[in-house]
């Protein structure tokens, strides 16, 4: 079957049907501004941001809910487009705190970004003076009120995403809010602390109680690495400062897990730096554990191992390995067990 | 798993046995959950109601351990009815004549009382199976932590066989590993009959092979599993024991039984990041490096082969595990391991040795990694095994199993069934996420679930601390009301020392995979 095609910008370009105009722009190159849209979510059209010009068609149209037709002609950065943009852009940035520099987003935040693309210099319109006040009442995020731009992508992320249905949107109109099953807090909510609300949050509305203070975007190097907790093995970013983890986000578009993470995942890093760690070699003798080194330790257990080698053979000894470790601990350790000591006792918690 | 996560949010029908995924497995429930608002169906076969019963079309609430009877009831029905994919079991499968014998002996009537259902949901679950293509089975501990755990996951298979539905994507057979690098572990022959990628063992092929690789004789006895190394400790056939990692004296079925194995050690070495409940029984303890300590690969329930990347060095002398090993091997047997770092040791050894791993080298690592079998450096890996039917080992053989009964059940001194599992906020027995800032604020201490009937009966309160006594201890902890679990259970976790599930589990397995019956013991409840 041949592709449909449409002109973008006066370019012929191939779609899929199904694909959304953003869809179709994103697959080319075309960087359409969005900012409550949600991957693989209903678009619910909230913010127009994503605003295109089609020929023919009355008023401009959000490219995120707009399916493809063929033929149609987009214009995405047309002058009435970007003028459209602004004004949109400047309604949100007047509809609360954003005040950049207080703001834990800064430097990670779409509404910031927008404001500096579209060069948004004053603020032309009137703040309003109260917000709902911030909750900072659970262990793991702070939900800064005076933030929210309403975009309605929390509650994607919870009922289309992660299916909790913990987060909904209450009230109406100047006194709208996002609010946690009957407005209670988060944590006498449904709530079960996923976080992808916090991961999908496009401004400083949703923070990671953990994280905070502990650096700037630009300060942190990302590195990709695999969950430590259960076997579904989701891809994390771990947020490095100096040489440690600040926070945990979830690797986009990635396998497994595709962007999502549970509570263990995102906030169950810190363990590492716990000072109950054990710090050197520990050798018990009557009855209390004192410190030793590595030498010693080591001898000691070689030498322990060889004499009952040798008194009762290589089946005297046996082993359990981790379920938790990397697998070249695991196969290390077979290895020193089969081929060193010669024995085949190595097992490990297979079975839970 | 025979298939991959990717299938679950696609799947037309879903039978989720003997898994909690949302507390356990929590991101690949989420995809379950996806496909459920998309239209597919899901049956739940669960003792509880969890939380996955509110997204079922049908949630059978059987009685624990009665899985088997369940299954064979279903596969009753589906040759009674003429419902079973006559053509898969005739060119993909053999033994479908024994099989038959079997499940003729399970008509509904029999396996709905054995299960405590309504005879019509077994009439109900098989002909909805039958009626959608394929269908994805997904099992958690809920089948393995029996006594006939191998018998169970041999009746899943039987049922899937059956309904055709093995070798396709959105169907097969899938495990959900518990802990994150079980199968990693597996993989790499952390077990008493394998060696690495799962070379037998007594196979003198196999015992040449490494022979000649790792440069030493090795033995053709096939090792102990875990449980008789610890009564090997008590005999004293077991002199030295090394436990690297994991917290047996938490962990285990019958705490006061594992401990005195472990008091009765000769000689114990424990590697481990923090002290823990076991390390106390240790005679030398080494300190390791943690995750993101050092690098390398997990394996995850997919057979997906992922980077594990280090970001910062392990507190004061504490080493990678690998080094600990190396160090060991030379002065233990004067051996000089060169591999000297994660890298090199899988690059070099591992897919060197593991014919499903000789694709996977570090390099082609760096994005989403890899699932096995890669047989070859061009090999993409492998989502969905035995694809279109075709099983790896020839044909797909049904295996007739009968029900067995757990080997303890209630009786009037101890009246009520225990079943035990994970909880959300924590991991096992929370060494980790015991010491992450916020987990123990959002889940602090274990609770003894109890239905509704039973707290109004034996008069007990939401939040009233209660006594567990089974034949093996006691516990007290608070009791929380919920419809969760059905009249007659008690469900509780393993995650706090104090009221920590396995004072009272009972320490019998699986005669073949030796899996201990976690899932149920007879406990008594009692007022305080
Ligand atoms: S909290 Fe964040 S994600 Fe939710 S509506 Fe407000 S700005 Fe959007
Ligand atoms: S983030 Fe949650 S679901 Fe994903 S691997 Fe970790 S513990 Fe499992
Ligand atoms: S991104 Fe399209 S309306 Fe918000």
């Amino acid at each position: 079957m041949a592709k449909s095609t449409l002109m973008m910008n006066g370019r012929e370009v191939g779609f899929e049907p199904g694909q959304t105009i953003l869809d179709v722009a994103r697959a080319h190159g075309v960087d359409i501004p969005s900012l409550c849209y949600l991957k693989d979510c209903t678009p619910t059209g909230a913010c127009r941001v994503c605003l295109v010009e089609i020929k023919g068609a009355r008023s401009l149209m959000a490219a995120c809910a707009m399916p493809a037709a063929p033929g149609m002609e987009i214009l995405t950065e047309s002058e009435k487009v970007v003028k459209a943009r602004k004004l949109n852009i400047e309604l949100l940035l007047a509809s609360g705190r954003h005040d950049c520099v207080t703001c834990e987003a800064n430097g990670d935040c779409t509404l910031q970004d927008l404001a500096y693309r579209y060069k948004i210099s004053e603020l032309r319109f009137e703040r309003p003076e109260k917000w709902y006040p911030t909750e900072d009442l659970n262990p793991m995020i702070i939900r800064d009120f005076s933030r929210c731009v309403l975009c309605g992508r929390c509650i994607q992320a919870c009922n289309e995403v992660q299916v909790n249905r913990a987060i909904s949107f209450g009230y109406r109109g100047a006194a709208a809010k996002i609010i946690t099953s009957g407005d209670k807090p988060y944590h006498e909510s449904d709530c079960v602390f996923c976080g992808q609300c916090v991961e999908v949050c496009p401004v400083g509305a949703l923070k990671e109680k953990k994280a905070k203070g502990l650096g700037r975007p630009w300060e942190v190097e990302k590195v990709r690495t695999t969950c430590p907790y259960c076997g579904v093995g989701c891809q994390l970013w771990l947020h490095v400062k100096d040489g440690k983890i600040i926070k945990v986000t979830a690797v986009e578009d990635g396998a497994p897990n595709q962007g999502r993470l549970c509570v263990k995942g995102r906030f169950g890093y810190d363990f590492i730096y716990s000072e109950d760690r054990l710090k050197t070699p520990l050798i018990k003798e009557n009855g209390e554990f004192r410190p030793a080194s590595w030498d010693e330790a080591l001898d000691l257990v070689a030498d322990k191992f060889k004499g009952i080698i040798a008194e009762h053979g290589p089946d005297a000894i046996a082993g359990l390995s981790c379920a938790r470790s990397i697998n070249e601990d695991s196969y290390n350790m077979q290895k020193l067990f089969r081929a060193v000591i010669g024995t085949n006792n190595i097992d490990h918690c297979a079975r839970t | 798993m025979t298939n991959s996560f990717a299938d679950f949010a696609k799947a037309k029908m879903l039978l989720v046995i003997g898994s909690n995924m949302t507390e356990a497995h929590p991101v690949a429930a989420t995809f379950l959950k996806n496909a459920v608002l998309k239209g597919g169906e899901l049956i739940l076969v669960d003792p509880r109601r969890t939380d996955l019963a509110g997204f079922a079309s049908i949630h059978a609430p059987i009685k624990v351990g009665s899985d088997i009877a369940f299954i064979n009831g279903l596969m009753h029905v589906l040759i009674k009815e003429d419902l079973y994919d006559k053509k898969y079991v005739d060119s993909c499968c053999t033994g479908f004549e024994t099989i038959k014998a079997k499940v003729m002996e399970y008509p509904p009537e029999r396996a709905a009382e054995i299960c405590g259902l309504d005879v019509d949901m077994i009439y109900q679950v098989a002909r909805r199976l039958a009626a959608v293509k394929p269908a994805m089975l997904m099992y958690t501990l809920g089948i393995t932590e029996h006594t006939c755990g191998v018998n169970n996951v041999l009746s899943c298979a039987n049922l899937q066989m059956m309904l055709g539905n093995v070798g396709f994507e959105c169907g097969g057979v899938n495990p959900l590993r518990g802990q994150n690098n079980v199968q990693g572990a597996c993989d790499m022959g952390a077990l008493p009959n394998v060696y690495p990628g799962y070379q037998k063992v007594g196979d003198p092929q196999a015992q040449a092979k490494f022979e000649k690789l790792w440069g030493a004789k090795l033995s053709d006895k096939p090792g102990l599993v875990m449980p008789h190394m610890m009564d090997g400790l008590v005999t004293g056939k077991i002199k030295a024991f090394y436990i690297f990692g994991e917290n047996l004296a938490n962990s285990e079925p019958d705490i006061k039984h594992v401990e005195h194995c472990l008091e009765s050690a000769e000689f114990l070495v424990c590697q481990d990041i923090f002290p823990t409940e076991t390390t106390r029984f240790a005679d030398v303890i080494f300190p390791a490096a943690a995750w993101s300590e050092n690098d390398g690969t997990f394996t995850n329930s997919e057979r997906r082969v992922s980077r594990v990347r280090t970001v910062s060095t392990p507190p004061g002398e504490a080493k990678p595990n690998w080094w600990i090993f190396k160090e060991l091997a030379r002065r233990i047997g004067g051996q000089s391991w060169t591999s000297n770092s994660a890298q090199e040791i899988w690059d070099n050894e591992v897919s060197v040795e593991a014919p499903q791993l000789c694709g996977v080298k570090y390099a082609r690592l760096e994005g989403d990694g890899l699932q096995w079998p890669v047989p070859s450096l061009d090999h993409p890996g492998t989502c969905t095994l035995h694809k279109d039917g075709c099983f790896t080992c020839g044909q797909g053989r049904f295996t007739p199993v009968d029900w067995t009964p757990p080997a303890e059940v209630p009786d009037a001194e101890y009246p009520f069934t225990l079943s035990t599992g994970r909880r959300l906020y924590h991991y096992h027995t929370r060494t980790q996420t015991g010491r992450c800032q916020g987990l123990n604020d959002l889940l602090g201490e274990e609770t003894a679930d109890i239905s509704p009937a039973d707290a109004d009966s034996l008069g007990i309160e939401h939040g009233e601390m209660i006594r567990l006594r089974s034949r093996r201890g006691e516990v007290a902890l608070k009791a929380k009301v919920t419809d969760q679990v059905p009249p007659g259970m008690v469900w509780m976790a393993f995650h706090f020392r104090e009221a920590c599930a396995n004072w009272l589990t009972n320490p019998v397995f699986d005669p073949v995979s030796w899996t201990a019956e976690y899932k149920a013991c007879a406990v008594r409840i009692e007022k305080l």
